[in-house]
């Protein structure tokens, strides 16, 4: 034991006297958005039980889809090095490759951005903070969609 | 000339003494002494097959009164003593030294995701409330007083029996991954306690609470990362009982 004057709980003056006591106790680290008696009770609706089916159901088309076009792309036919600008444009002259890869886009971009919702729900603590990420989740989301779709639907194979 | 009969008593004595040299590491929070939360390191002589509680307990009696910390019953039933002991939320009061290592100090901390009012106690306020919300009380479409018993068939107390298991300990809420990151989210221990009622035959308010649980911070926020599951101490299937919920839900629209 040496000398030093230590408090009740073991913690010693680092320099000079504390800034707390008794009548001026340091303040309680209060957890991120608590539940209290003034919580907003149940919102109606459905929303996020068909936002978790989703997720379930479009993995499922995922795994299938998404195996099925790293195997073509990048394995069959001399792996990765035959990929070009005919190549593409040969696999999107035939309908079934161009409902496959929208199908793709759409629902892989959809379980992505709904995976980041969660995210963005689960660890930001402030309104203005979801506010702000989710916007700029929604807009990513949605100019991927589009301009994916449209690139799809309108390809020219013939571009100069 | 007796001196080598009591040496050889005495060391008999020692070769049978059951006491062990254990540290435990406690997380002291002292308000009105520090903002800092510390640790701090106590030895103490005690038999292995003792639990944490006692322990905690020789250090309170005997070497500082200062340390704060909850129990009632201390047999596991009242649900006061949880906290995180070497990491794993538990009962102070049903786990043994002997089977936590106690050749390496034995950390407790308070539980997590609530807010630490000193040492190892916390606010369990945000973790009642929840409870409060999902209606943890019978309700029947029948307002008045029964004449006789609410009778139910053995299956169907079996249905719900696992999830009235619960002492409201909070060792699986403030275990949850989810509930730390966000107070709002019921936690594990209100969906139980919901669960508990909803498949209980008896009970005809099961509808409204599926509709308070289908809220945006209800069953839905729950991550299946099993948590809840290995901190309880009554050895509920807690993520099994979200899981069932969850089902009833979907069950229920289509």
């Amino acid at each position: 034991m040496s000398t030093t004057e230590t408090t009740a709980s073991g913690i010693g003056p680092v320099e000079g006297a504390s800034l707390y006591d008794v009548d001026n106790p340091a303040p309680v680290i209060e957890s991120p958005r608590k539940r209290t008696n003034k919580t907003p009770k149940s919102t109606r609706g459905n929303f996020e039980m068909y936002g978790w089916l989703f997720m379930r159901l479009s993995g499922i088309v995922l795994v299938v889809l998404v195996l099925g076009h790293l195997l073509i792309q990048l394995v069959l036919d001399g792996g990765v090095t035959k990929v070009g600008f005919a190549f593409v444009a040969g696999r999107w002259a035939s309908p079934w490759w161009q409902v496959w890869d929208l199908a793709m886009l759409w629902l892989a971009m959809l379980h992505g951005a709904n995976g980041l919702r969660t995210v963005i729900n689960d660890y930001a603590e402030q309104a203005s903070t979801r506010l702000w990420l989710k916007g700029l989740l929604y807009t990513a989301t949605v100019f991927t969609i589009l301009l994916g779709t449209l690139v799809i639907f309108t390809f020219d194979p013939n571009i100069r | 000339m007796a001196t080598p009969v009591l040496d050889k008593a005495e060391a008999e004595a020692q070769a049978a003494s059951p006491y062990i040299t254990v540290t435990f590491r406690v997380r002291r929070f002292n308000p009105e002494v520090s903002a800092e939360a510390t640790w701090e390191d106590f030895q103490l002589e005690i038999d292995p097959k003792e639990r944490v509680l006692d322990g905690l307990h020789k250090i309170k009696w005997d070497m500082d009164g200062s340390l704060t910390f909850r129990r009632s019953c201390a047999h596991g039933i009242c649900g006061s003593d949880a906290m995180r002991i070497n990491g794993k939320n538990r009962l102070a009061c049903k786990t043994l030294i002997k089977d936590i290592n106690p050749e390496k100090p034995i950390t407790i901390e308070p539980i997590k995701g609530l807010s630490v009012l000193k040492d190892l106690v916390v606010d369990m306020e945000p973790f009642f409330q929840a409870y409060r919300d999902v209606m943890p009380f019978l309700i029947t479409k029948d307002t008045n007083e029964p004449t006789r018993e609410r009778l139910q068939s053995a299956e169907d107390r079996e249905r719900f029996d696992d999830t009235t298991k619960c002492i409201l300990c909070a060792a699986c809420t403030s275990s949850c991954p989810v509930f730390w990151n966000d107070g709002q989210y019921f936690g594990p221990a209100a969906i139980v306690n919901a669960h508990r009622f909803i498949f209980d035959s008896r009970d005809d308010a099961g509808e409204q609470r599926l509709e308070i649980l289908n809220d945006k911070d209800g069953v839905w926020r729950c991550r299946t990362t099993f948590n809840c599951t290995d901190a309880c101490p009554r050895g509920i299937e807690v993520t099994k009982a979200i899981q069932e919920v969850k089902r009833a839900l979907i069950t229920r629209r289509f």
